[in-house]
Order: C-alpha cells, then structure tokens, then sequence
C-alpha cells in the first residue's frame, strides 16, 4: 500500500479523468461508505483516525463533524463546505491537490458529505485558481454523469449536489464564518461564535467546513483503515503531509511525507539545502501567520504537538525560508503590510493596528525608527495577540512580529542605531 | 453603460438559484459584470442592486470589500503581480522597478495605450516558482525582467 496516498496519482500536466481515476482505484471509498457503512461508522472511523485539520488550526476533523446534528430530527439542507481559498501568504499545496487529482477531491467530498449526511456541498475555491476551476467542473461533470452526484448515488438512497465556488478574493475568507458570509454573497465579516457552523451555519443550517488537504485523506482512511493511517505517521496524529518549502533553498516544491517530519530533513534532503553563499536564518514553518522559528529548531518534527512545543506551529506546513542575506524586518513589514491590507475592518485593533505597525515597520526598515518605536511595536504584538480581536486574523499576524522581536532583535535595533538598512547598499 | 441582456440573464438565473434569496447572488453578479468589461461602475452597480432587490449602498459594500472586484477601469490585460512574503524574498521588486522603467507602469496605473493595467495581488499560490504574476487568467512563473518582456509581447 502506498505511502503517499495523496499525490501518488497526482499529475499537474494532465490529472486522470474520472476513467483513470476508477482504475488506479479510484471512487472504491465511495462505493464501500455508501453501500456498507452508516455515516456514523464513518464519523468514528475519521475519529479514531485521529486526523487533524490541515487548515492551519490543526482541530480533529473527526471531532469536528460530531457536533454535526445527525437523524431524522435534524435541520436540513446540511452543507458541506470545502476551504479551498488558499491564501495563506507562503502557502501552495491544496493546488497541488486541486489540479492535479480533481477526481480525488470530488470522491472525497462525496464520502464526507456522507458521513456528515449533507445535502449540498460547496467547493469555495480561490478566483485566482483558473486551472483548479476549470479541472473541478469538469470532475463534478464527470461525476454526476457516472452516478457519483446527484440523486440516490449508487442506489444508497443517498443524494448530493456538489457546486464550485469561486471567491472574489479576499484572505479573511479562511475563516469558515467569514466565508460563510462569502458564499452568502455578502462581505466576508467573521461571525461570533457560538453558535458554531455546525449548528447554525450557511443561511443558518447546520454546516462542516473543513480544508483540501484534510478532505482528500478521508476516502483512503475509508479504504484502508485507521491504522495503515496512523502509521503513515510518525506523530500520534494519524497520516501524510504536505510539506512544501519557498525561499532562497535550491530546490523549491512540494512534497507529501510522513506527518511529524523534521525541519531539517524537509529543508535540507527534500529541498536541496540553501543556495550557495547564503546561511539560514529563520523560519515560519506554515505560513506567514505563524511564529519564526531558528537553525536551532531544525531537529523539531513538524507535527502539531511538536512545533507547538518549540513556540511556533504547524499551520499549513508550507515553511517559509529567511536567508541570512535578507532582511528580517523587511521581511516583516512585507507580511504586516498582507494583514493590514486583508483585515476585514470589523474590529478597532485590528483595523487600527495593522497599519499603524506597518507604518512603524516601514520607518525602521528605512532608517528613520526610535527606540521608542520598539517599545511599541513590542505592546502591540500583546495588544492584538489572542483574546483581544475578533478572530484570529491579527493574533495571526503577531505570530512572525512577536518571534522576530525575540529572535532577530538585533536587526530591529541595527536599523534604528544606523538608520539605514544594513542590507540596502 | 447597461450590462448586457446575456449578462442580465445570467445573473437572473444564479439570483433564481441563490438557496436563501436573490442578496446571495451579489458575488456572483457582480463577477459575471467585470467578465463583461472589465471592471464595474455606478451604473452597474445601480443595475445590479435593482435586479437582486438590494440597496445601492449594499451592492457597492460587497463590491468594494473583494480584491478580485474592480471599481475603476482597467486595460485589456490585467497584470496580477504577487507581492506576498515568498515573492518578496525572491526579489519581486526588481520585477515592479521594471514594469516602471520599461513599461511606465506602477501599481494601479495603465499603460497610456490602455494595454495594461498592474495591480498589486495576495499571494498566487505558486511560492515554489517565485516571484510570479498572472496576466488574465494565465500564472506566469520564475520571472526575471528578461522574461517579463517576452511575456508581455503576447498580450496585445
């Protein structure tokens, strides 16, 4: 059995239509949920899977979709919604799964639907994933053509629409009550919870939003089991991952590996090691919303609890990678200018801090910051941490602000002392 | 300018369609508008918000707060140049210095013959093969100023 169930049919140049797709044994996890198993079988199969979102918040999806309202007393439509906006600065593995297995995350939504006993499930995709668009549609096509949507699917009396969702664009959409709000058609606001998706969610019926990644495990955990799946792992969470690595190393990508593996085999096996003539720095290990973190941390696995523990976390697992040739506050002022740009503007901290920290920002990387700019820059990594907005767009941002004040102070101060970039010539 | 009778069709249709009331087509409508022209002005959003039983004020909220959503002309091609973190460490910027020097261009403007218009965009999703930009719906990778001329050749 393989072990790299994700990408092993994974073909970006040409993906397999639904025919090639059936005979590399795909739609078999379909077949086996829908006529051997009852949703909640497969509820506590994902469950003792021990799966974790691959999102960036790292929630057990099996534990997730209990919460669901289940059985004739149910409200309905239920609604599964599948996060496919990735926009996570850094971040570029659900395209792999998008474009280069659409058939993969087709099947994958009909069996969690399934399990969930949605009615309609909503694929709520990046405008600017083109291909992705056009591969989705063509594998919904496809399947509803063979049976696999639509009414009483393979004769289990179970019926599913499935609809592509292109975003106009805006990051706050990651967040599943925001993009609730998206696909609502109105402004992408976050929602307070509770209540939660799961009981009032899409026009506020009982909704599971769950990302790419994670949806495309379910259908192989139906077909071989929970425990070929957590010893795909190395961690106590179950499965592959898809990590990836951008920056100046010498061979950029994406690559699915056992979930838990170390920093250091993923930057310097798999992504060739730095280019020549530059050292490492730093790095954000999923994404620009989580914390730096050093060449100290490259024995840390990159598994939830791990990465946590070293003061950081997993995220998305797509690292990003600081070279000692690049600036670290640059780098800085380049993500809080993201977070400023993509605040939703519903919450004063946010709305308010983000571009007051990029206008410091901008002024200490140009040589005209104060030690007292420090001093603020420091309060405000508190003041728009966790607890203190609205959700957790700026306790996000803070994550690389807050590590590089700790861990490349001495830039920060560097450029206030000498008033001009060191790295600008 | 009013939308054409095929777009007001089509946004009829998905307002037809919406689960939960014409107000939840208002992304929709407004997408299958800028595919007309471009770009969406007060006309069309005054059209829009008659069609799906909103206010003026509504629809221009929705249409504002979506970055893939223009309230302002645009050229033919629109240049979606990623300015996220990967792209930056990859040098995005010499890219953005050449778009200004060869082709006059900054961010939000347009050439003055109206080719192209250079925006500012999140990141692509492509950070392995940075820096990067997308010309209308094509991703264009491992760009170098070089590179970036005979790209632009092929939009006219």
């Amino acid at each position: 059995m393989t072990e790299r169930p994700l990408t092993e049919h994974a073909r970006l140049d040409d993906p397999l239509d639904l025919r090639g797709y059936t005979q590399v044994g795909g739609y078999q996890a379909v077949r086996t949920a829908l006529t051997t198993m009852a949703p909640a079988d497969v509820v506590t199969l994902v469950k003792d899977s021990r799966i974790r979102g691959r999102g960036g918040a790292g929630f057990s999806t099996g534990l997730k979709w209990s919460f669901m309202p289940m059985g004739p007393d149910a409200p309905h439509p239920k609604y599964l919604v599948v996060n496919a906006d990735e926009m996570e600065p850094g971040t570029f593995k659900d395209r792999l799964l998008l474009e280069g297995t659409p058939h993969q995350m087709i099947e994958a939504v009909i069996v969690s639907a399934y399990a969930i006993e949605a009615d309609v499930a909503y694929i709520f995709l990046r405008g600017e994933y083109k291909v992705a668009e056009e591969r989705l549609n063509r594998a919904i096509r496809e399947a509803y053509d063979t049976g696999y949507l639509g009414k009483n699917i393979l004769g289990s009396g179970y019926s599913l629409d499935c609809y592509v969702h292109t975003s106009a664009g805006r990051y706050i959409c990651g967040e599943e009550t925001a993009l609730l709000n998206a696909l609502e058609g109105k402004r992408a606001i976050p929602r307070s919870k509770p209540p939660f998706p799961q009981t009032s969610g899409l026009w506020g019926k009982p909704t599971i939003v769950n990302n790419v990644e994670t949806l495309c495990n379910i259908p192989h955990i139906i077909n071989h089991g929970k425990d070929w799946f957590l010893k795909l792992s190395l961690t106590t969470s179950g499965g592959t991952k898809l990590y990836g690595v951008s920056g100046k190393v010498k061979t950029p990508g994406t690559w699915e590996l056992p979930m838990g593996t170390t920093a250091r085999e993923i930057i310097e096996q798999h992504a060739g090691g730095m280019q020549d003539g530059l050292r490492l720095r730093g790095f954000l290990p999923g994404g620009a919303s989580t914390d730096f973190l050093t060449p100290d941390h490259l024995d840390v696995m990159m598994g939830f609890d791990a990465v946590q523990a070293a003061g950081s976390r997993l995220g998305t697992g797509t690292m990003i990678i600081l070279d000692d040739k690049t600036c670290p506050v640059g780098m800085v002022r380049n993500m809080i200018a993201f977070f400023a740009h993509e605040s939703c503007g519903w919450c004063t901290p946010c709305r308010e801090g983000l571009p007051w920290l990029e206008k410091l920002l901008a002024a200490i990387e140009e040589g005209r910051g104060t030690e007292q700019d420090l001093h603020i820059l420091d309060e405000h990594v508190r003041l728009l941490g966790p607890g203190m907005t609205y959700c957790a767009l700026a306790p996000g941002a803070m994550a690389p602000l807050g590590s590089a004040l700790i861990h490349f102070r001495e830039d920060f101060e560097r450029h206030i002392r000498e008033k001009r970039c060191p790295w600008k010539h | 300018m009013t939308l054409s009778s095929e777009t007001r069709e089509a946004i009829k249709e998905a307002a037809n369609h919406a689960a939960a009331g014409k107000k939840s087509a208002c992304i929709d409508a407004l997408l299958l508008a800028q595919r007309e022209r471009g770009w969406i002005d007060d006309e069309t959003i005054a059209e829009i918000a008659a069609l799906l039983d909103m206010t003026v004020e509504d629809v221009d909220g929705v249409a504002t707060f979506y970055n893939l959503l223009c309230r302002r002309p645009v050229g033919r091609h629109v240049i979606r140049l990623c300015t996220s973190v990967s792209c930056w460490v990859m040098g995005y910027d010499l890219l953005l210095q050449h778009l200004r020097d060869r082709h006059g261009i900054k961010p939000g403007e347009t050439t003055p013959d109206g080719r192209f218009t250079l925006l500012p965009n999140q990141c692509l999703g492509a950070c392995d093969r940075a820096p990067v930009f997308m010309i209308d719906d094509d991703l264009h990778v491992d760009l170098t100023p070089e590179k970036v001329d005979a790209i632009l050749e092929k939009y006219t």
